[in-house]
C-alpha cells in the first residue's frame, strides 16, 4: 500500500472508531443540557448493540436493525426517566444501576447470538464525489450511520442554540424552578430529553455491533459509554466540541497503534494512555478562557426537580 | 409537602416490592445435596467470548458430564484480575467449593492469598508459575501450535510481514510471538513480525483497530493473542489470512481463517477432579501440549494449498512425537546474540520466563 492508501485507510479506521462515541456523547449532551446526569449510557449502548444485532440477523434489514437499536436505548432510558423524574431517586445511583443492569441483560439476550456473523453496513457511494482522490472515500463513501452522526451534530447544535424549543430545554437545565415558574413542563421536557439521549446511546451501540465489529460478544462496549460521558464534560457541553472530541480520541487511538506497529521504543502502556490524555488536555484547553465557558455546566445538573407549588 | 411524602412512599414500596421479587428465589431454593463435591471456575472473560473462557467452560461441561451427579460445578465469568478476583475466589472457597480453577495469569497472587487462608481447598491456577501446598499450576504449550502456524504463515505470506495483535507483555505471549517468528523464518528468512499491544485480553473494538492498522502497515497474515474474533473478522473483510485464538473462529472468516490453536481442557479437568475425589491430588505443574491433546489444531481451511497443510500436519506430528522442539538452537535475539546454541533446546524454565524477542520481530518489548 502506498502512502495515500495508508492515509485514507487510517482515516476510515478513525471514523469507524469515533462514530459510536459521537452518538453517545451527543445524546448525553442533550440530556445534561436539560439538567439530568445519566450515568446509564454504557448500559443503554450495550442494550442497543444486542437488540440491533439480533434484529439485523433475524430480519436481515439494516434499517430495522438501526431503528431497533435506537428504540432499545430509548426504552432503557424510559426506565431511567421514570425512576429519576417521577420517583425522584438519586440520578447517579440510578444511572449506575442501569448500566450494570444493561450489561447483564444484554448478555442474557445475546446468549444465542454469540458466534453469529453479520455482513456489516454497506458504504453508500455518492456518485461522482466518491471517486475524488483521498477525500472521495473519506467523505463521500461512508455508511448511513456516519452520515447520520454528522447530521445529528448539526441538528443538535442548531436545536440548542437557534430554536425556541432548545432554548426552553436549556432554561430547564439552567434553573428548573424558574422554568417551572414561567410555566414550562419541566418533567415532560426532561423525559423527552432522556429518551432522546437513550436513543442516541442505542444508536452508538448499534454501530458497534453492526459496523465496527459486526458480531456480538458480551461487554463489547468496553467502557465507551464512560468515555462519551467524559467527552461531554471536557467539551463544555457544546455539540461540535463533543463531536470533535470523539474524533480526536479515535484519531489518537489509531495513531498510537501505528506508532506501535512501526516499532518505536515507547512503552505500549504509555501509548495506550495517549488518547485519554490528549483528549482531556485539548478539550480543557479550548474550553477554558471566558467566564461564560466556565459556567456552561447546566445550572440544575443532577438536581432532582420537585414542584414546590 | 404531602405530595413529596406520597412520592417517597411510592418509591419505598417500589423498592421493597422489587427487592422481594429478586430475593425470593434465594429463600425458596431447597437444601443442597450435601454429598455433591462442588467445583468452582473463575473466568477472566465471558463464556460468550467464543475463545479463551469459552474453552475453559467447555472443559467444565466435560467434567459435569463425566461425573454426573457426583459433582456440582459453578462458574463466575468476567472477573477482573486484581482485588475483585480475590473476593470472588474467597467466596467460592467459603461456600464449600473443594476444587477451584482460576483461569487467568493475573489471578496468580489472589489465588495464593486465598489459598493461604483456606487450607482445605485445592486451587488450580492456569498459566501461572507460583505453587504452594494447595495451589498448583497448569498450562498448555500453545507455542507448539504457534510453531505450526508460523510455518504456514512463512509459506503463505507475500509481503513478508506478519501482524500480531497481542494483549499483555507476559512470557506466555512473548513465547507465542517468538515461536511464530522462528517458524516463519525457517521457511522464509525475510519474514518480519509486527506486534501491536492492546493491553487487554478482550476488547473487540481495539483488537479490530489493531488488526486494521497492522494490515495498513503491510501485514498479509494476522495472528492474535487476544480473545475475541474481531481480528479474524477484519482479516476476512480485507482479504488477508488469519489464525484463530483458543477456539475455531472460522465462522468469522470462512475464506481466510487458516486454522486456530484450540485449547482442550476437558481431559485435564476430568483427571484433576478424579484426583480430588480419590484423595490423590498433589500440587504438580502440568504443561501439556500436542502430546497429551491439551493443544489441538482446528480444521485447516480448504483454500490452503496442499503442501502447506501437509507441512503443518507434519510439524504437528513431529512435535507431538517429541522429535521437533520449537525452541531448538541456534536462536538469536534481536541484537544478534546467540541465546540458545545450535542443537540445544530451551528448557521449561527459560520458556516460562521468556522476556526477549528473537530476531525478526519488529520493535521492543514494553517494560
Amino acid at each position: 500500500m502506498d502512502g495515500t492508501d495508508i492515509l485514507v485507510s487510517s482515516v476510515l479506521t478513525v471514523i469507524t472508531a469515533a462514530t459510536p462515541l459521537a452518538f453517545a456523547a451527543l445524546g448525553e449532551l442533550v440530556v445534561e443540557k436539560s439538567g439530568v446526569l445519566n450515568l446509564g449510557i454504557e448500559g443503554m449502548m450495550i442494550v442497543g448493540a444486542i437488540v440491533a444485532f439480533a434484529t439485523g440477523v433475524t430480519t436481515e434489514s439494516t434499517i430495522l436493525a438501526i431503528l431497533a437499536g435506537a428504540l432499545a436505548g430509548a426504552v432503557m432510558a424510559s426506565l431511567f426517566a421514570f425512576t429519576v423524574l417521577v420517583l425522584m431517586s438519586n440520578q447517579v445511583a440510578t444511572g449506575l444501576a442501569l448500566t450494570i443492569f444493561g450489561l447483564g441483560f444484554s448478555a442474557l439476550v445475546g446468549h444465542g447470538f454469540v458466534g453469529v456473523s453479520y455482513p456489516g453496513l454497506i458504504k453508500l457511494d455518492i456518485p461522482v464525489l466518491s471517486t475524488l482522490p483521498i477525500v472521495g472515500p473519506i467523505l463521500f463513501a461512508q455508511d448511513v450511520m456516519v452520515y447520520l452522526s454528522v447530521a445529528m451534530v448539526a441538528a443538535i447544535a442548531w436545536f440548542l442554540t437557534r430554536s425556541r424549543a432548545g432554548l426552553i430545554l436549556r432554561a430547564v437545565g439552567e434553573n428548573h424552578d424558574a422554568a417551572h415558574a414561567i410555566g414550562y413542563p419541566v418533567i415532560r421536557i426532561r423525559f423527552f430529553a432522556i429518551l432522546f439521549g437513550g436513543a442516541m446511546a442505542g444508536l452508538g451501540g448499534a454501530y458497534l455491533s453492526l459496523a465496527y465489529t459486526p458480531l456480538w460478544v458480551e461487554n463489547m462496549t468496553a467502557g465507551r459509554g464512560w468515555i462519551a460521558l467524559a467527552l461531554v464534560v471536557f467539551a463544555a457541553w457544546r455539540p461540535w466540541r463533543a463531536f470533535f472530541g470523539a474524533y480526536l480520541f479515535g484519531g489518537i487511538t489509531i495513531v498510537q497503534l501505528h506508532i506501535q506497529g512501526v516499532g518505536v521504543a515507547v512503552p505500549s502502556q504509555l501509548l495506550s494512555m495517549l488518547p485519554y490524555l490528549v483528549t482531556i488536555v485539548v478539550l480543557v484547553f479550548i474550553s477554558k478562557g471566558s467566564v461564560r465557558q466556565r459556567l456552561s455546566a447546566p445550572g440544575s445538573l443532577q438536581k432532582n426537580f420537585y414542584a414546590a407549588s | 409537602m404531602s405530595n413529596l411524602n406520597v412520592i417517597k412512599r411510592v418509591r419505598r414500596s417500589v423498592v421493597l416490592g422489587v427487592s422481594a421479587l429478586i430475593l425470593a428465589p434465594m429463600f425458596l431454593s431447597g437444601a443442597n445435596a450435601a454429598e455433591k463435591m462442588k467445583i468452582g471456575f473463575v473466568y477472566v472473560g465471558p463464556v460468550g467470548d467464543h475463545g479463551w473462557s469459552y474453552e475453559h467452560n467447555q472443559g467444565r461441561l466435560a467434567v459435569q458430564t463425566a461425573f454426573g451427579d457426583v459433582v456440582k460445578t459453578t462458574y463466575v465469568e468476567s472477573v477482573p484480575e486484581g482485588a475483585d478476583a480475590e473476593r470472588v475466589i474467597t467466596k467460592l472457597a467459603k461456600s464449600g467449593h473443594k476444587l477451584i480453577f482460576t483461569t487467568s495469569f493475573g489471578y496468580m497472587n489472589p489465588t495464593l492469598k486465598v489459598a493461604k487462608r483456606m487450607k482445605k481447598t485445592k486451587f488450580e491456577h492456569a498459566t501461572g508459575f507460583k505453587r504452594s501446598k494447595n495451589v498448583t499450576t497448569y498450562s498448555a504449550r500453545f507455542y507448539e501450535g504457534r510453531y505450526v502456524v508460523g510455518h504456514m504463515a512463512g509459506k503463505m505470506t507475500k509481503s513478508n510481514v506478519i501482524g500480531y495483535v497481542a494483549s499483555f507483555p507476559i512470557p506466555e505471549v512473548i513465547r507465542g510471538i517468538n515461536a511464530v517468528t522462528l517458524a516463519a523464518r525457517k521457511v522464509n528468512p525475510k519474514v518480519q513480525v509486527k506486534v501491536i499491544w492492546v493491553n487487554s485480553w478482550y476488547d473487540p473494538g481495539k483488537e479490530a483497530d489493531a488488526a486494521k492498522t497492522l494490515i495498513d502497515q503491510g501485514a498479509d497474515i494476522i495472528m492474535q493473542h487476544t480473545d475475541s474474533p474481531a481480528p479474524v473478522q477484519v482479516a476476512e473483510k480485507r482479504g488477508v489470512w488469519s489464525v484463530g485464538q483458543a477456539s475455531d473462529m472460522s465462522h468469522f472468516g470462512p475464506k481466510t481463517h487458516m486454522t486456530a490453536i484450540v485449547d482442550n481442557w476437558g481431559p485435564y479437568y476430568i483427571a484433576r477432579t478424579k484426583a480430588v475425589l480419590e484423595g490423590k491430588w498433589k500440587p504438580k505443574d502440568t504443561w501439556g501440549g500436542f502430546n497429551t491433546g491439551m493443544v489441538q489444531m482446528a480444521p485447516y481451511n480448504k483454500r490452503l494449498p496442499e503442501d502447506v497443510v501437509t507441512l503443518a500436519k507434519s510439524i504437528h506430528q513431529g512435535i507431538g512425537d517429541g522429535k521437533i522442539h520449537p525452541f531448538t538452537g541456534p536462536i538469536k535475539d534481536q541484537s544478534g546474540k546467540v541465546i540458545i546454541a545450535a542443537g540445544k533446546t530451551a528448557d521449561d524454565g527459560m520458556l516460562a520466563g521468556m522476556n526477549f524477542y528473537v530476531e525478526g520481530v519488529v520493535g521492543s518489548i514494553p517494560k
